[in-house]
C-alpha cells in the first residue's frame, strides 16, 4: 500500500485533530479551494438556526451547504463584483483542543467536538461568535475527509450581523 | 438638541416631494423618534400570526413604535394584544419571546397578576390599597389593551393609536396577496413553521422596505452571487434536473426587460407588489403531489388560477413584506435611525406535502440568512446609502424614474416593473401618517 493512502483502520486520534486544526488554518489563510476539497463529494457544511436542531432541510438554517453551494460561495469571493467584500474581511478561529467523541474505524466513522471563538473583521468593525463545532469525518479515496461540519453558535437564534466568511 | 421637526408638520411634509425625498428621512434621529410617536402609531403593523397561538394562554411578545406588546390567546379563543407593562411600577411583565402563561400573567417583581385580557386579577396583601386611589386610576385597570387589533387569514395586525383609517380602508385590495398565500394551502390555512431568522441591518428600516419592489438592483447587486450561480450552471444539458438552489438564485440576475415586464402595482397608503404578470418565482418546478392536492381541494380551474399568481414581494406598509409564491415573510423591526432587525418567517401550507416547506426554508436560508451571499450585497448597498447620505452638496434622494404627475392622487396604479412608483407611493403615505396627529 502506498504510504499516502489511508484506510479507516489506520486512522489515529492525532490525524483527526490535525484535520480539524488544519481546516481552520486554511480558512484563516483564505485558501478556500483547498478548504472546500476537504469535504467528501456529498459533504455538508451546516450552521443550524436553533440549538439542538435535528434537521437541516425541513427547518431553516443559517447555512446548509452542499458542494454546489460551497463552490458558489468560494467563487463569489473571487468576483470583483462581490461588493460587500470591499475591502475584504479577515477571519480568525481560536480553537480548543478537539475531543474525539466517536472513534469507529470499522464503520469508517469518526466524530470530533471542538469549542471555538470565531472573529471576523472588516475595516474598523469586528464581530465575535462563539460556539461548538462537530466534525463528522471518514476516509474516502484514501484520504480523511469531512462528511459533515456542524457549527452550533451559542446565540444562533439572536439577531446576527452579516457573517461573510466561513465560521 | 435642536428640534427641527417636532410639532412642525409643514417641515415634515416638505421632506417628501412628488419625485424625491430628503435624506433626513433616513438619517435624522429626531425623525426616527417622531416616527415612533406618530407614524408607527397611526399605521397598521403586523405583530404575528395566530398559528403561533394555538392554545389559550399561548403568547408571543412583539414591539411596535418602541412599545413592548404581548399578543395572547385569551380563554374565549380571541387574540388579545396588551401593553407589556405592569400596572404597578412599569416592569415588563413577560420577557420570553413566546410561551404559554396558562390562565394569567404574573409580574416577576411584586406578583401583580392579570387575566389574559389584561384585567387585574390579584395583588398580594390587597388590603394595603384600601382607602387609596389605586383602584380608580390607571393602575387599577390592569395591562393596557390595544384597541385596534385585526386578524386577516391568521395575520395579526395592530394600530396603536385611534387616528387613521380602519383596517379594510387602510389595506384595501392589497390583501389579495395574503389571500393568495393562504389559498395555496389545500386547506386554505397557513401555519408558522421552520424557525425565524433574525438579521441585524445597520441601516434605516426604509431602505430595506424600499428595496423589496426595487427591480433595478438585482442584476447589479446580485451579480457576484446569482450571476456566479448562473455561470456555474451554464452549459449543463437542458434535461439535467436543476437543484433547488440554482432554480432560486438564477432568476435574480434576469435582465432589465424581465423586471420591466413583471410590472408593479401600488395601492393607497403605501402598499405595493411587484410581479403583476409573472415574477422570479414563476418557474419553480412543479411538485406533482401538491398540484394534485390543490386540484382536489379547489377544482382544476381555481387551482390553476391560485398557482398562476406568482407575485414577487408585496409590501404591507410599513412593516410587513410577503412572498405568497414561496410562503415566506419578512418583518422590519426598526431599532434606531440606523438600525433595523429584519425577521424572516416561513409558513407550512396545511395539507401540502413536505417538499413545499423544504422549498420555503431553503429560499429563506439562501436569501434571508445573515450568512446569505445575496443578503450580504443588499446590506452593503443599504449601509453605503446610510453613510453616503451624510455627504453635503445634495440633500435629496432621487425617485424620478417614470414619474407621472397624475399618479399623485390615484388610489391604485399598475405600472412597468422598473418604475420607482412604489417608493414614491410609500413616501406619500409616510408624510400623511407622520403628520396626521402632529
Amino acid at each position: 500500500m502506498a504510504p499516502d493512502v489511508l484506510t479507516a483502520a489506520e486512522v489515529t486520534h492525532q490525524q483527526l485533530l490535525d484535520l480539524v486544526l488544519g481546516e481552520a488554518r486554511l480558512l484563516d489563510e483564505a485558501r478556500y479551494d483547498e478548504w472546500n476539497a476537504l469535504f467528501t463529494e456529498d459533504g455538508i457544511y451546516w450552521v443550524p438556526l436553533t440549538p439542538d436542531q435535528p434537521e437541516g432541510l425541513d427547518h431553516t438554517s443559517h447555512l446548509y451547504e452542499d458542494k454546489l453551494l460551497r463552490d458558489l460561495r468560494v467563487q463569489r469571493l473571487k468576483s470583483p463584483r462581490a461588493f460587500s467584500q470591499q475591502p475584504k474581511s479577515r477571519s480568525h478561529h481560536l480553537l480548543q483542543t478537539p475531543s474525539v467523541e466517536r472513534f469507529e474505524p470499522t464503520a469508517n466513522r469518526f466524530v470530533t467536538r471542538c469549542q471555538f471563538h470565531y472573529t471576523e473583521a472588516q475595516n474598523d468593525e469586528v464581530n465575535f461568535f462563539v460556539g461548538t463545532v462537530h466534525h463528522h469525518l471518514c476516509v474516502r479515496d484514501g484520504v480523511l475527509r469531512i462528511a459533515l461540519k456542524r457549527v452550533d453558535l451559542l446565540n444562533s437564534d439572536a439577531a446576527l450581523p452579516a457573517v461573510q466568511l466561513f465560521i | 438638541m435642536n428640534s427641527q421637526y417636532r410639532a412642525r408638520p409643514d417641515a415634515v411634509r416638505a421632506l417628501v416631494q412628488p419625485d424625491r425625498v430628503h435624506r433626513d428621512l433616513y438619517i435624522s434621529e429626531e425623525l426616527f423618534e417622531l416616527e415612533r410617536e406618530h407614524f408607527f402609531v397611526n399605521t397598521w403593523n403586523y405583530v404575528g400570526h395566530d398559528s403561533q397561538l394555538p392554545q389559550a394562554g399561548d403568547f408571543i411578545t412583539a414591539e411596535i413604535a418602541g412599545e413592548p406588546l404581548i399578543v395572547v390567546r385569551h380563554d374565549d379563543g380571541s387574540v388579545r394584544v396588551l401593553k407589556n407593562r405592569c400596572a404597578h411600577k412599569g416592569a415588563r411583565v413577560v420577557s420570553a419571546p413566546s410561551g404559554n402563561t396558562a390562565k394569567f400573567f404574573r409580574c416577576p417583581y411584586h406578583a401583580w397578576a392579570y387575566k389574559t385580557d389584561g384585567s387585574l386579577l390579584a395583588i398580594p396583601l390587597q388590603n394595603g390599597y384600601e382607602g387609596t386611589a389605586m383602584r380608580q386610576c390607571e393602575s387599577g385597570r390592569g395591562l393596557v389593551p390595544v384597541r385596534h387589533v385585526r386578524l386577516y387569514r391568521g395575520f395579526i395586525f395592530v394600530k396603536l393609536g385611534d387616528a387613521g383609517p380602519d383596517f379594510e380602508s387602510y389595506f384595501g385590495d392589497s390583501l389579495s396577496s395574503i389571500d393568495n398565500m393562504a389559498d395555496r394551502s389545500p386547506e386554505g390555512q397557513l401555519e408558522i413553521a421552520g424557525g425565524c431568522l433574525r438579521f441585524m441591518h445597520r441601516c434605516n428600516w426604509k431602505m430595506f422596505i424600499e428595496n423589496l419592489n426595487d427591480t433595478m438592483h438585482p442584476m447589479v447587486v446580485h451579480e457576484s452571487s446569482a450571476g456566479t450561480a448562473k455561470r456555474m450552471w451554464a452549459g449543463k444539458p437542458a434535461d439535467e434536473p436543476k437543484p433547488m438552489a440554482i432554480e432560486q438564485f438564477v432568476p435574480f440576475v434576469s435582465d432589465y426587460k424581465f423586471f420591466e415586464d413583471m410590472g408593479v402595482r401600488v395601492y393607497d397608503n403605501g402598499h405595493s407588489f411587484s410581479g403583476v404578470h409573472f415574477s422570479i418565482h414563476s418557474k419553480y418546478s412543479a411538485v406533482p403531489q401538491y398540484d394534485a392536492a390543490m386540484k382536489t381541494a379547489y377544482g382544476d380551474e381555481r387551482a390553476a388560477k391560485i398557482l398562476g399568481l406568482a407575485r414577487h414581494n408585496t409590501v404591507y406598509y410599513p412593516n410587513l413584506t410577503i412572498k405568497g409564491a414561496i410562503q415566506a415573510i419578512r418583518v422590519a423591526r426598526p431599532i434606531a435611525a440606523d438600525k433595523t432587525v429584519v425577521e424572516s418567517w416561513t409558513f407550512r401550507l396545511k395539507g401540502a406535502p413536505k417538499e413545499l416547506l423544504e422549498r420555503t426554508c431553503t429560499y429563506s436560508r439562501l436569501i434571508n440568512s445573515p450568512f446569505s451571499v445575496v443578503g450580504h450585497d443588499d446590506l452593503h448597498a443599504y449601509r453605503a446609502i446610510q453613510q453616503g447620505l451624510h455627504a453635503s452638496g445634495n440633500e435629496w434622494v432621487s425617485l424620478h424614474r417614470n414619474y407621472d404627475p397624475t399618479e399623485v392622487d390615484q388610489k391604485e396604479i399598475t405600472a412597468i416593473g422598473t418604475s420607482e412608483l412604489s417608493m414614491r407611493n410609500q413616501y406619500r403615505a409616510w408624510a400623511r401618517y407622520m403628520t396626521l396627529t402632529m
